[in-house]
């Protein structure tokens, strides 16, 4: 049997705990899935492919990752499954650490595809995401206990989060033990700050190196202001100081998805790509012809950003004024 | 306050990654560390000028990993431990074993660590778990993700992100917490720093042994990138055309 761990957003699966599911189903059978939190024996409407869910810690309000690790080797223990898969969240990620640690057993995180053990073989055959995505791994896991795996975006992307199944619920009876409750969210903070976050922003303008300073950046927030953009940026800037890391895209800052995401003076390092690759459309801007980002994009302008930008804005006056005029 | 940092060695990988058959041809390459460690090992300055204390530098690697423990040194950790590996990756489970021995062994001769500081994932391998088999291995608290921390007596209290805010964690010191770029903003080293940390103790230590489970058998590159691209123009002429793509985009209308 395979277990795997869900997230839900008000009784809905997260999209990675539907592709966590989607994978998981082609481990082995049966497939139960394990819920923990408030609402976790709530969950309807699941994927058919899961037949039983694991509903516990109901009544812990606040998340507690080694008590969520807990609950979950309760339930390895209980039905020892030969694969625990769960989604590669920051949550999915952190639980399947402990328990890991908790069983001493081998952890895969982010997985994209997993091959069970052939007849008489050892050892699972795994393809794991590398360098936030940008690289792929072929891995094998040899485990004396079950297959622990955590799910990278991308492993099944047509998976759906709801179905017609309504499974059985199971109650998971952990109560987690002073160990379990060092670690907890004692509060939530809420941000300070409005404007257009850069998460859901539909257009972004992002400056690099090339803006050359702190300063330089009024073009680029006077194009996004034009547009109703987020302004991002790479990582030169935010490590110059000239924005703060909540402008930063890529796989140490923020993971975008907007309709267009406009790179200026940024040369398309794999780690900025990663952060920005979710984008519909991307259009450089770069001095440099030959910048990787200028065949990464879809639409390239080759040239001074503090003069191509500033040219941007005078056309977008000029077409605006024309259009209400001919009203 | 004595503080312990876990970094790693890692392929400066730029542009395009090539590979050399089924790991990254690093001949033209230079060697850091994650961003996320960066703010680790500046947390860990910070901290020890505050309160006073020590802080050490670990790093897993092959030998040339002393690059990256001399460049925490220049930034002024005052010590730094390095467990020579051949080159191989030893996976998680493992390199966690190791990096708990030497925290043992180091708190045997210079009591306690309060902070034990992570990376939350390695920018290669991604794992996500170091940080927390550690602190299991210790007996300690964990907190992940964390972006902001602070030290009130003998408590952390570390924030992460979660949705548009953040959760709040309070935990007792002696605690492990894996951090993330956005914690602080790193200095860069300065020159008497630099110079200094080329006399500060490094010791070096044998990987004591023992499996992992999880073995890198090879790396691909992810096809499907590629977006054709269509130039627009150069200089500010090409604006007319930029603007035109916007109203395509159905993004230009204010
Ligand atoms: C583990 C790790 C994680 C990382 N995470 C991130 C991350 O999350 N986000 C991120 O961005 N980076 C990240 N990086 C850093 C990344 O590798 C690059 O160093 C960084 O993205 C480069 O930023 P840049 O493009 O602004 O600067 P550069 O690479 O220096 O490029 C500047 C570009 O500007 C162009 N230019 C110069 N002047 C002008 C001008 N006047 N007009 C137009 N163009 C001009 C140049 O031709 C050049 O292409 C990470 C690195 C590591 C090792
Ligand atoms: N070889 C290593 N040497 C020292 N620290 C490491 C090593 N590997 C991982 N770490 C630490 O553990 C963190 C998380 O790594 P991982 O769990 O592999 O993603 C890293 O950011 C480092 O702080």
């Amino acid at each position: 049997m395979i277990l795997v761990l869900v997230e839900h957003d008000d009784g809905v699966l997260t999209q990675l705990s539907a592709e966590s599911v989607a994978l998981a189903s082609g481990l082995g059978s049966p497939l139960h899935a394990v819920a923990l939190g408030p609402g976790s024996d709530g969950l309807r409407a699941l994927p058919a492919a899961v037949q039983a869910v694991h509903a516990g810690l109901g009544s812990l309000d606040a998340y507690a990752p080694r008590a969520w690790a807990h609950a979950l080797a309760d339930v390895v223990a209980a039905e020892s499954p030969t694969a625990v898969v769960a989604p590669g969240s920051e949550r999915g990620n952190e639980v399947m650490a402990y328990l890991a640690a908790l069983t001493d057993l081998p952890l895969a995180a982010n997985c994209l595809a997993a091959t069970p053990p052939e007849a008489g073989g050892a050892a699972w055959s795994l393809v794991r995401s590398r360098w936030a995505g940008s690289l792929l791994e072929d891995a094998e896991l040899a485990t004396g206990g079950p297959a622990l795996l955590t799910v990278a975006l991308g492993a099944a992307p047509g998976a759906a989060p709801a179905g017609s199944g309504s499974p059985q619920v199971v109650v998971v009876g952990t109560v987690p033990d002073d160990a379990d409750l060092r670690v907890v969210v004692a509060d939530h903070v809420q941000p300070a700050g409005d404007g257009v976050s850069l998460a859901d922003a539909k257009v972004i303008v992002s400056g690099g190196r090339g803006v050359g300073g702190e300063d330089g950046f009024a073009v680029v927030e006077q194009l996004a202001g034009l547009l109703g953009a987020a302004v991002g940026c790479s990582r030169v800037v935010t490590s110059e100081g000239w924005r703060p890391h909540r402008d930063q895209v890529g796989q140490t800052g923020t993971r975008v998805s907007p309709e267009l995401y406009i790179a200026c003076g940024i040369s398309g390092a794999i780690q900025h790509m990663v952060g920005c690759k979710g984008a519909r459309r991307i259009l450089a801007i770069n001095t440099d012809p030959d910048a990787p980002i200028m065949s990464k994009a879809d639409y390239s302008v080759v040239g001074d950003l503090h003069a191509v930008l500033p040219a941007i804005v005078a056309e977008i006056h000029r077409t605006r004024a024309e259009r209400a005029a001919a009203v | 306050m004595r503080v312990l940092v876990c970094i790693k060695r890692v392929p400066a990988v730029g542009g395009r990654i090539v590979l050399d058959g089924a790991d990254i041809d690093t001949r033209f390459l230079g060697f850091t560390m994650s961003p996320h460690e960066e703010c680790a090992l500046e947390e860990a300055v910070r901290l020890v000028t505050a309160h006073g204390g020590e802080s050490v530098v670990v790093s897993l690697g092959p030998p040339e990993s002393e690059e990256q423990l001399r460049y925490a040194l220049s930034l002024g950790v005052e010590r730094a431990v390095l467990v020579e590996t051949d080159g191989g990756e030893l996976g998680p489970r493992a390199t966690a074993r190791e990096l708990a021995a030497v925290v043992g062994a180091e708190e045997e001769s210079g009591g306690t660590f309060d902070l034990l500081l992570f990376g939350n994932e390695a920018p290669d391998s991604g794992d996500f778990q170091v940080g927390i088999r550690v602190a299991e291995a210790l007996g300690r608290p964990c907190v992940s993700g964390v972006k902001q921390l602070s030290i009130e007596g003998g408590t952390a209290v570390a924030m992460r992100d979660r949705g548009r805010g953040m959760e709040v964690y309070r935990v007792r010191l002696p605690a492990v917490v894996a951090v993330k770029e956005g914690l602080n903003l790193p200095r860069y080293p300065s020159l008497p720093g630099r110079l200094k940390a080329k006399s500060k103790p490094l010791a070096r230590r044998a990987v004591v042994g023992g499996g992992d489970g999880l073995r890198k058998v090879g790396l691909r590159v992810p096809d499907g990138d590629a977006r054709g691209t269509q130039s627009l123009g150069t200089g500010p002429d090409a604006a007319t055309r930029v603007v035109e793509v916007l109203e395509e985009l159905g993004v230009l209308a204010p």
